[in-house]
């Protein structure tokens, strides 16, 4: 008994994130009264504790329905959900509530309550004390980045970014394990949508919460995932890392998702850091980054730069071939020409 | 202003008969009032719930709107006979409409985002309603409220027709006496009295107002 209890409170120090963010789906189902095809299908996935997953696809492929099965807005036809191992509806339906944050794209503010008093919702229906919940304000409002001196106002008062991480504190209020986020930045302008982004990023690594986000936006799913959810027609399609996306992109689906023919596109979804975690893991880059050969790669005269560079890195070699419309050898253009075109001073016209 | 004047002198001879009618006009008034928002404000939340019966309920309520105050006292009078009574049933009667259709309304009108992110906080259901939904439908209730009790008001001069008493008693008198100074000693209380409640409510509205900016 009482090696047990030494071990597992070692565990505890070795794993700072709790096992009790973890979200598992087996085959959940879902079809709405009013269509014939189901929003969700069978869809399996196990979430580790502490991940920011983002659940990617278009626009009514089921993922708010997804997300809604977890704090039980929406109900399953079939399958189940645990977090930290226990099927939520072991648990009476509030509480399950109180303990998962929920953050939507309308922000949800209650437009007659305070910040004060909108932040600090779920602390009272939990019955935390004054103090308790002032300190917790506090400490919120630094971590969102917006001043105490905001707390007496009412959201109306602010603007639609800082409503939104006054939405975000409030999810956060009675520090759940667990963060839901539907859409949270669709509505706001691109500048603050890419700024509460890296906000997001940051907080999550400071509070490793197991994060589930969802977007239709393909650029922000690769922004701030950990690993993505693919979904399409109410089925999961693929859910990996970014950087597995791109490498091996399940089907064609995929594929045009993140670029099939554009390199670039392909580069810019994917981060530095990610391939100083997938070098962690030496095999990769023999295994799986191993360039497509392929036979016939060409350029031509009408050929603009972006895509020799992309034709370049795809064959993975130096230089290719020009030829024109003839099949004709026009002669050879490589990554050197490229390197000296944009750092010689062109002669000005 | 000769009318007034004699309209005041008519009040310096008959001052107790005045306050009592205005007493009564008050008491009628207010009881109409405080009976209707007992029984129109849970109804009205009750059905803001339930989309079916609400149509219905509405339309039974919008009938009784239709139909003239005055011929809801005539109506009344088979039934409930003369006095005080009938005429607070009739007036009761009246003010239901506003109070019940301002407060579905009201509720009804709350974005269903707002419930969503409540309900998904985990409040319970009276506390949706009671934290959030009431809350924000206090404009639309009040405003009912403030409509209701200016026809209430304006109304309870029609209740001297059947017995109920109220200021109301001083425009029939003037009326069968072909006397327009005795009618402006009943008539100009009941607007003063309606102007009030008007602007009270209205006060209140304001108040209430989450600030903007
Ligand atoms: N409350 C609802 N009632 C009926 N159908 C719904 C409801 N919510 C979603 N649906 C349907 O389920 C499908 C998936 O919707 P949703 O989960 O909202 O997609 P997404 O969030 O990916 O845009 C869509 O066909 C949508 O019309
Ligand atoms: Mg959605």
């Amino acid at each position: 008994m009482t090696i047990e209890m030494i071990s597992s409170s070692a565990e505890t120090i070795e794993t700072p994130v709790s096992e009790s963010g973890e979200i598992v789906f087996e085959h959940v189902s879902k079809t709405f009264a009013t269509n014939s095809y189901p929003a969700v299908d069978q869809v399996s996935v196990r979430i580790t504790a502490g991940d920011l997953v983002v659940l990617l696809g278009p626009s009514g492929c089921g993922k708010t329905t997804l997300l809604k099965m977890v704090n039980r807005l929406y109900e399953p036809d079939r399958g189940k959900i645990w977090i930290g191992g226990k099927e939520i509806h072991t648990l009476p339906v509030n509480e399950l509530r109180r303990q998962i944050g929920y953050v939507i794209q309308q922000v949800g503010l209650f437009p007659h309550m305070t910040i004060q008093k909108n932040i600090s919702i779920v602390p009272r229906l939990l019955g935390w004390e004054e103090k308790r919940i002032n300190d917790r304000l506090e400490m919120l409002m630094q971590l969102i980045g917006l001043p105490v001196s905001y707390l007496p106002r009412y959201p109306r008062q602010l603007s639609g970014g800082e409503q939104q991480r006054v939405g975000l504190a409030r999810a956060l209020a009675a520090d759940p394990e667990i963060l839901l986020m539907d859409e949270p930045f669709a509505a706001v302008d691109a500048i603050n949508r890419e700024r509460l982004q890296t906000e997001l990023i940051d907080l999550h690594s400071k509070l490793n919460k197991t994060i589930l986000f969802v977007t239709h936006d393909v650029e922000e799913a690769f922004r701030l995932a950990k690993k993505i959810i693919v979904m399409r027609a109410g089925k999961l399609v693929q859910y990996g890392s970014p950087l597995e996306l791109v490498t091996q992109p399940e089907n064609e689906f995929i594929e045009e998702l993140v670029g099939s023919n554009n390199i670039l596109r392909k580069l810019s979804l994917v981060n530095v850091n990610s391939i100083l975690k997938a070098r962690e893991n030496q095999s990769f880059y023999t295994s799986k980054f191993q360039p497509v050969e392929k036979p016939s790669t060409v350029l031509h005269p009408e050929d603009d730069l972006r895509s020799v560079i992309s034709l370049l890195l795809c064959s993975g070699k130096d230089s290719l071939p020009v030829k024109d419309s003839e099949d004709q050898l026009l002669g050879m253009v490589g990554y050197s020409d490229l390197r000296e075109m944009l750092i010689s001073n062109l002669p000005s016209e | 202003m000769d009318l007034f004047l004699k309209a005041f002198e008519y009040y310096m001879d008959n001052q107790s008969f005045f306050w009592n009618a205005t007493r009564q006009h008050l008491v009628l008034s207010s009881f109409a009032m405080v009976i209707s928002l007992l029984i129109a404000l849970p109804i009205g939340i009750w059905i803001a719930k339930r989309t079916g019966i609400a149509q219905v309920v509405i339309n039974v309520f919008n009938a009784f709107r239709v139909v003239p105050s005055l011929a809801i006292l005539f109506l009344a009078l088979p039934y409930l006979g003369l006095g005080f009574f009938p005429s607070l049933i009739a007036l009761t009667v009246l003010a239901f409409p506003p109070v019940l259709i301002n407060t579905y309304a009201g509720i009804r009108g709350v974005d269903a985002f707002i419930i969503e992110a409540a309900v998904g906080m985990g409040m319970t259901k009276t506390q949706v309603m009671s934290k959030i939904e009431i809350p924000l439908a206090i404009p639309a209730i009040v405003t009912g409220i403030r409509i209701a009790s200016v026809e209430v008001i304006s109304s309870a001069t029609l209740a001297s027709f059947i017995g109920g008493g109220g200021l109301g008693d001083f425009i029939t008198r003037g009326f069968a006496l072909y006397d327009v100074p005795i009618m402006l000693v009943g008539a100009i209380p009941v607007a003063l009295l309606a102007l009030t409640s008007e602007s009270f409510w209205s006060l209140f509205l304001r108040r209430y107002q989450i600030p903007e900016n």
